[in-house]
């Protein structure tokens, strides 16, 4: 059952685009691109328990790495390796003095961070050009094939959605991802059974993080013009509303949390303003009625009809 | 003076938040948009054609029936069991069902919002004062003197701040708890009632005034020590203080980077906060 349902969106993913108008590509694409950013934080937050307020800005900053080096040339993996270094160290960094003091505290510190690096992209003219944004950010080729066109492109994310897809599935799966999953759970005992769980925690925040990066990293060719006001704490909100909303710590929470926060505003389009009472309203019901999200509720569903 | 007086607006605030906090464990992501939502009351009351000071009273009033009796009632109460994860994020929903309200269904401009006091300037000696800010700080000092005294000095009072320690405790001596935890929620949505209305006139009314208000809060509360209300206060004058020496002195554009560098420098320093007591982790 599962199979046959993963079979047809994963054909749905790659037939549906070719029936799509240009709007509709450049839908599933930032879907794509908000998913990475997504299964990056349900690391941080679903299997390591570590609540972040500044994927968002971790997004920004990839973003901001790719403008500046693909406008001056520069091929575009070398942002990627650029963005995802950086993250990860800054997302260490942040870390580290939170993870002194009891877990909530790095909520309140990636809060702050996300209104600094809001302000360093607003006022650090020199370097993002402030409030005017960067334009012309070129699209990438690979090997003589141009992922020009918004179609090209589109596959392009979804194959760096894959392979992260991948990636994330093989590591939470392998010793370190069970670390995290035992840190979440109670950390203490992690620690008494010899894990070093504040190594982990730092770990899972700066993976989550560089995985954050690599999104914005996507996020700026598939858009093409960034300026600030993009990555300000909204977006790292919504990115932590996708995880919670599709479920946390379940594998394919943020693809779901993703869909319903890309795709849902453009059906709810006529209500205008009400949407997002409505999704605030509707995230209040969520916690209260079925805190572990939709997939969570979809479980719960099965048991019933089983 | 501008730099007491914000303080202790974010001190009110701070208080509030640190006092939900310690009865029922709840964080409250959505304490700025409470500060912001009582101006609004208050100017639909005076739509209604209520006189000023009638509709600062229907606004005081409906803040806490909404912000204290709801707000616990709707959102906390049938969250809390699922731990504080889920209502951290029920709350940034509130937090955008509140705003987006407003905008859509008040207004998404700044209201001039009237203030009970008019605005002039007042000599001392050499230093021009704002009468403002000095009715901003005299209110915020008498509502946080009467809520010392309140929870030190009354039966009741004292009550709360035993369901706050050590509620088990607490309900093993007879002391209504649930009925104590419902008081801090009222007492909180009073306080952020008033902060509204001693900060409407200043920065105007707007939907989006609760970001930097609930930021500042959360800040003060962690500066000062999360498990102490003097704590909050001084936390809350200290943040005031440091906003507006940088904004005056250094850079108007970092300005709302301040409580980063602070919140990161006692963290480093004195994790507990500047008047906090250590707590013991439990496992």
């Amino acid at each position: 059952m599962k199979k046959i349902l993963f079979a047809i969106v994963v054909c749905l993913l790659i037939g549906a685009p070719f029936a799509l108008k240009p709007y509709g590509i450049y839908l599933l694409s930032l879907w794509a691109v908000m998913a990475i950013a997504a299964i990056g934080l349900n690391l941080t937050l679903g299997y390591a328990g570590q609540i972040s307020l500044a994927q968002g800005s971790f997004v920004g900053i990839g973003a901001y790495a790719a403008a500046l080096l693909t406008t001056q040339g520069w091929p575009l993996w070398s942002a990627f390796v650029l963005a995802a270094l950086l993250s990860l160290a800054i997302g260490w960094l942040l870390g580290y003095p939170a993870l002194r003091v009891q877990h909530h505290y790095l909520a309140f510190v990636t809060l702050s961070f996300a209104t600094l690096v809001f302000l360093v992209l607003r006022n650090e003219e020199w370097l993002t050009k402030g409030v005017y944004g960067i334009s012309g950010i070129p699209r990438p080729t690979l090997a003589g094939w141009s992922a020009k066109s918004p179609l090209a492109f589109y596959f392009f994310c979804l194959a760096i959605l894959a392979l992260v897809a991948a990636a994330t599935w093989w590591l939470v799966r392998s010793p370190w991802g069970r670390a995290f999953t035992a840190l979440r759970e109670n950390a203490v005992r992690a620690d008494s059974l010899g894990v070093d769980t504040r190594r982990y925690t730092l770990m899972a925040f700066a993976i989550g993080s560089a995985l954050g990066g690599v999104a914005g990293v996507l996020y700026a060719p598939l858009v093409q013009f960034i300026e600030p006001t993009a990555f300000n704490l909204n977006l790292s909100l919504n990115l932590l509303l996708m995880v919670m909303v599709g479920g946390a710590g379940h594998f394919l929470g943020p693809f779901l949390g993703a869909a319903v926060s890309v795709l849902l505003p453009e059906w709810l389009r006529f209500s205008e303003g009400l949407y997002l009472i409505l999704y605030g309203a509707a995230v209040m019901l969520l916690m209260a009625f079925c805190p572990s999200g939709l997939l969570g509720l979809a479980e719960r569903a099965g048991r019933v009809f089983k | 003076m501008a730099g007491v007086a914000t303080g202790g607006i974010y001190a009110l605030v701070a208080v509030g938040f640190v006092l939900v906090w310690q009865t029922s464990q709840a964080i409250n992501f959505a304490q700025g948009e409470f500060v912001m939502l009582p101006a609004f009351l208050v100017l639909a009351a005076m739509k209604l054609g209520l006189a000023l000071p009638a509709a600062l009273a229907a606004g005081f009033a409906l803040s806490l029936l909404v912000l204290g009796l709801l707000f616990k009632r709707v959102v906390v109460d049938p969250i809390l069991r699922h731990g504080v994860l889920p209502l951290v994020i029920s709350t940034l929903g509130l937090s955008l069902f509140l705003k987006e309200s407003v905008k859509e269904f008040y207004a998404a401009e700044a209201q001039a919002f009237p203030a009970v006091w008019a605005d002039t300037n007042l000599t001392v000696g050499e230093a021009v004062v704002s009468a403002q800010s000095l009715v901003i700080i005299a209110v915020a000092v008498a509502a946080v003197g009467l809520l010392q005294w309140f929870l030190a000095g009354t039966r009741t009072g004292r009550q709360m701040q035993a369901s706050a320690q050590n509620p088990t405790l607490a309900r093993v001596l007879g002391i209504p708890v649930e009925r104590m935890i419902l008081y801090t929620f009222l007492v909180n949505a009073a306080l952020v009632a008033l902060a509204s209305f001693l900060v409407s006139p200043i920065y105007l009314a707007k939907f989006t005034n609760g970001e930097t208000l609930g930021l500042a809060a959360f800040v003060a509360a962690i500066v000062g020590g999360f498990n102490q209300v003097r704590g909050a206060i001084v936390g809350g004058l200290l943040l005031g203080l440091a906003d507006n020496f940088v904004a005056a002195y250094w850079s108007a554009q970092y300005r709302a980077a301040i409580p980063l560098f602070l919140l990161i420098a006692v963290i480093l320093w004195r994790p507990q906060g500047l008047l906090g007591r250590a707590e013991e982790r439990t496992v």
